[in-house]
């Protein structure tokens, strides 16, 4: 065990010209949490309305929204972001293609979309599992007050089911932050890629990997706290949080 | 897509799954068994009364359910030729084979997930039964092993196998360390080739159909285990 430790690496000039490796660490950690912001968006979008086709009672579309969280679901992520970045620009009419390569960051892009669409099917399940937690007589009495199915989902079902899977989407909010760091085999330089070439250009592999491994601590309690709050602040008295940690996944 | 190559598959599946495939499953089972094996014990020790054994696992359990998979691969990547100099005394850092270094990396990872769910298995045992196995005078590992792990574990058998699912989706990413698992090797004859389009696509069906597969099966499983009360 001959390794020398050099804490002050963080502060000398990286050659790629990005300033400190201090610097090109933060660098990449606002390119994972935009990735991963925005791939929230889109997750939780599609994710509500999937998850709500889950519940609605037409058996195509109930399984029409099956078949998308099983697509999602049953492909590993890595490849599905591979299947983004070079499968899908060729499967599109050439002009879209080309124009989708020639974005100016295009493994941003994709890395955007892959763990969108990745999270969206996970997030689908846990809004029909909490949709169908609720009571019948919630949507029985939305219909016998007079409310079409869309205003009975629009006022009460949604409402109550978001609110009891909020302690599950936190979970799901943690996992698309950890999950960015597989856009690195795209080439975006995220946290994770950018502690890589930091090992790579300065040889303090350990020095490089704890930095990383402690700002993705900071940035796991920092959510866990934000969401723990937003949690206190809506729970529905009197239900009891459905579909929590022990589903499976990460 | 006219142009779609399926020579190039018949080229190389016996590579891809004699090589790939096997290294692929093989990893994701001995990963699942140790796994599930430290996961067990890190669950007694989270729900131990000495404060400082549930610190401890907690703390473990904690750290890597917050820090990303690759992340987890890299470290031991690097640190267990250290660790291997170390424990035999030697001056630099052993090699240690791709295979050995993946599996202790998935076992570290994994164990802290399977924990959680035995944790939540092992709680789903009534108290009583383990006040009962005391008073027959049995002791701590008995009243475990004979009466609280068997049902906990049967209890979770479903959630154990759905995470040994999302285990052998995840052994995909040791790609990224160009070690050529089935994605691995996929990728490999994909560059080699130039057929990107060709072999990503045939990757993600063969995934596809196993996952689908699998969670099928679990899904059965879980109706059959179910303990009736």
């Amino acid at each position: 065990m001959n390794y020398n430790w050099n804490w002050n690496i963080f502060w000398d000039i990286a050659p790629d010209g990005t300033g400190t490796y201090f610097e090109s660490l933060i660098a990449g950690l606002k390119w994972t949490l935009a990735t991963a912001g925005l791939g929230w968006v889109i997750a939780l979008v599609l994710g509500l309305v999937i998850g709500t086709l889950r519940t609605a009672p037409n058996k195509w579309l109930v399984r029409a929204a099956n078949a998308y969280v099983e697509l999602f679901r049953n492909i590993p992520l890595i490849v599905q972001m591979f299947l983004w970045y070079f499968v899908f620009p060729e499967v599109l009419p050439e002009s879209w293609g080309t124009a989708l390569k020639q974005l100016p960051n295009a493994p941003f892009v994709t890395a955007v979309l892959s763990l969108g669409f990745f999270t969206s099917a996970r997030v689908a399940v846990q809004v029909s599992t909490g949709i169908n937690a609720l009571p019948r007589g919630q949507k029985m009495a939305g219909t016998a007050l007079g409310l079409t199915l869309p205003q009975t989902y629009r006022y009460v079902l949604l409402p109550m089911a978001f609110r009891i899977i909020i302690p599950s989407l936190i979970n799901e909010v943690a996992a698309i932050i950890k999950n960015s760091s597989v856009a690195l085999s795209i080439g975006l330089i995220e946290l994770m890629a950018s502690t890589r070439s930091m090992q790579e250009m300065s040889f303090k592999t350990f020095e490089a990997f704890s930095a990383a491994t402690i700002i993705y601590l900071i940035v796991s309690v920092v959510a866990i706290l934000m969401s723990n709050l937003l949690e206190k602040k809506l729970r529905v008295p009197g239900f009891i949080t459905a579909g929590s940690a022990n589903s499976g996944g990460h | 897509m006219g142009n779609f190559d399926f020579d190039v598959i018949q080229r190389s599946w016996v590579y891809l799954f004699q090589t790939g495939m096997v290294f692929t499953l093989k990893l994701t089972f001995l990963s699942m068994t140790g796994g599930i094996i430290i996961g067990t014990l890190l669950a007694m020790m989270r729900l131990s009364s000495n404060k400082l054994i549930n610190l401890v696992a907690s703390g473990y359990v904690n750290l890597m359910r917050s820090i990303p998979l690759v992340l987890v691969l890299f470290w031991f990547y690097f640190l267990v030729p250290y660790i291997g100099a170390w424990i035999i005394g030697a001056n630099e850092p052993v090699a240690v084979g791709a295979f050995s270094s993946c599996l202790i990396t998935f076992v570290m990872f994994e164990a802290a997930y399977y924990c959680e769910i035995m944790r939540s298995g092992i709680q789903s045992i009534p108290r009583g039964q383990i006040w009962a196995g005391y008073a027959m005078g049995m002791n701590y590992w008995q009243t475990m092993g004979h009466i609280v792990l068997p049902q906990a574990f049967r209890n979770m058998i479903p959630i154990l196998l759905t995470q040994t699912i999302v285990l052998f989706q995840d052994v995909s990413l040791v790609s990224i360390l160009s070690i050529p698992d089935f994605f691995g090797s996929a990728a490999k004859v994909a560059q080699r080739d130039g057929r990107l389009v060709e072999m990503y696509s045939f990757a993600a069906v063969v995934y596809f159909i196993m996952c689908f597969g699998l969670s099928a099966l679990v899904k059965k499983l879980q109706a059959k285990v179910a303990i009736i009360r």
